[in-house]
């Protein structure tokens, strides 16, 4: 028993000594949403992660449905929120969106990913 | 220990040999995350520490025995597609009738080298060889005399690459693996040691992926970070007169993956009365090093970031 005490004790110290580690940031949400229809034309593409990411190593890109990249090159962070990524979009035309994103979190460990939206009239 | 049957220390020889002690990891696939599974070993290369696992079935001599084990697995990356595995664990026997016993079973220690991964279609392949090493574990529980070496064939596909007309079929993946588990020895006391072919296969429905990649169908944590899965584990003896008794089980279950840990569990349902005839289970706590200490045994020995 008082092994599996120690044991217990361990992994809180071990929790302890992590407190500020970082992990892998995954999309927490996004708007428009992921694999959602939008009928208001949306001014951008905003993704919140579920970590701090670098910014000079993370990206969106935005394409229509034959493959033009139609986003302003413009991706940024939110200077409020260091974990919400975002691209500005000119006016879009009815139809589906691909969203390519890749990021960088503040402990240097990549990820990416793509989704689709949809604008409805 | 005497009046245990024969068929017991059989089915013991059979989990022995079916338990490749491989460290089970997690890893990335381009946009797929692929969780460590608990039954099952899957191809990533991964700085990753399990404990507990806790495990109970009941193996199926005259009366049944409850076979309980608290194992411990940690796996670190000596190059980014390389890695070495250590695993231990301890068994408790109940039998039906007589005394339990406990014991530590045989240190196994392992390797593995990812060398191949398309981002783009989501899939891995790596080879590994585990060493289950004879004689450092106790007789009491049947730790075996010899050693076991199996080596084996990883694979991994998510299918993120299906058309978006097929889109919630997208969050599925499967792992699996292919080894041959060979005995340094032929036989124990007259009983024989059959080499056996190991299968083991993992389907699992990310609903992380659903939500990040397919659809938001609002799912919030903690719920969106559920994967429920399938896993088959099968033990196939290949000679001295083993043929065909094969023995497996089908465990489905769900793992929770946090950022830093998670945790998961599986009903074990036996295929066969040669592996059991009652349902057991399995659970695991397991951390992401890569995660939790990214700067230090978090990272490749060399060649890391």
């Amino acid at each position: 028993m008082n092994r599996f005490k120690n044991i217990c004790l361990i992994l809180l110290l071990t929790g302890a000594a992590v407190a500020h580690a970082h992990a892998h940031a995954f999309v927490d949400h996004a708007e428009p949403p992921v694999g959602g229809k939008v009928k208001q034309m949306p001014q951008e593409v905003r993704i919140w992660f579920t970590e701090a990411i670098e910014p000079v190593f993370s990206g969106i890109q935005v394409f229509d449905a034959a493959g033009k990249q139609v986003d302003k090159k413009d991706t940024h962070l939110d200077p409020s929120n260091r974990s919400l990524l975002q691209i500005s979009l000119p006016p879009l035309e009815p139809g589906t969106y691909n969203v390519v994103w890749h990021v960088v979190s503040v402990d240097t460990h990549a990820t990416k990913g793509d989704f689709t939206f949809q604008v409805v009239r | 220990m005497k009046h245990l049957p024969l068929l017991f220390w059989l089915i013991c020889a059979a989990c022995e040999l079916s338990a490749t002690g491989w460290a089970y990891g997690h890893g990335f696939a381009g946009a797929r995350f692929f969780p460590a599974t608990l039954s099952t070993d899957d191809p990533f290369v991964a700085d990753e520490f399990s404990l507990p696992t806790i495990s109970s079935v009941v193996t199926p001599d005259d009366g049944g025995t409850r076979d309980t084990e608290i194992s411990s697995d940690i796996a670190l990356r000596i190059t980014p597609q390389w890695d070495i595995e250590f695993s231990e664990r301890f068994i408790t026997l109940n039998p039906s009738h007589g005394k339990a016993v406990n014991g530590f079973d045989n240190l196994s220690i392992g390797s593995k080298y990812e060398f191949f991964e398309n981002d783009e279609h989501e899939a891995v392949v790596s080879v590994g060889l585990d060493v289950d090493v004879g004689g450092t574990g106790s007789k009491q529980v049947g730790a075996d005399t010899f050693s076991t070496w199996t080596p084996g064939l990883f694979f991994g596909k998510g299918l993120g690459d299906l058309p978006q007309g097929l889109s919630l079929v997208r969050p599925l993946a499967i792992t699996g693996l292919v080894g041959v588990a060979i005995p340094s020895s032929a036989s124990t006391d007259g009983s024989p040691n059959p080499a056996a072919l190991q299968l083991g296969f993992a389907v699992e429905y990310s609903l992380i992926y659903l939500q990040e990649q397919v659809r938001d169908i609002g799912l919030r944590a903690p719920f969106d970070r559920l994967i429920p899965l399938v896993e088959i584990s099968l033990s196939d003896p290949l000679d001295r007169g083993q043929t065909g008794l094969i023995t497996g089980t089908v465990n489905p279950g769900i793992i929770w993956s946090g950022k830093y840990f998670q945790v998961g569990a599986e009903a074990v349902i036996p295929i066969n009365s040669r592996t059991g005839n009652d349902v057991g289970f399995i659970a695991q706590l397991h951390f992401y090093l890569d995660d939790l200490f990214p700067h230090t045994i978090g990272r490749p020995l060399f060649g890391g970031r």
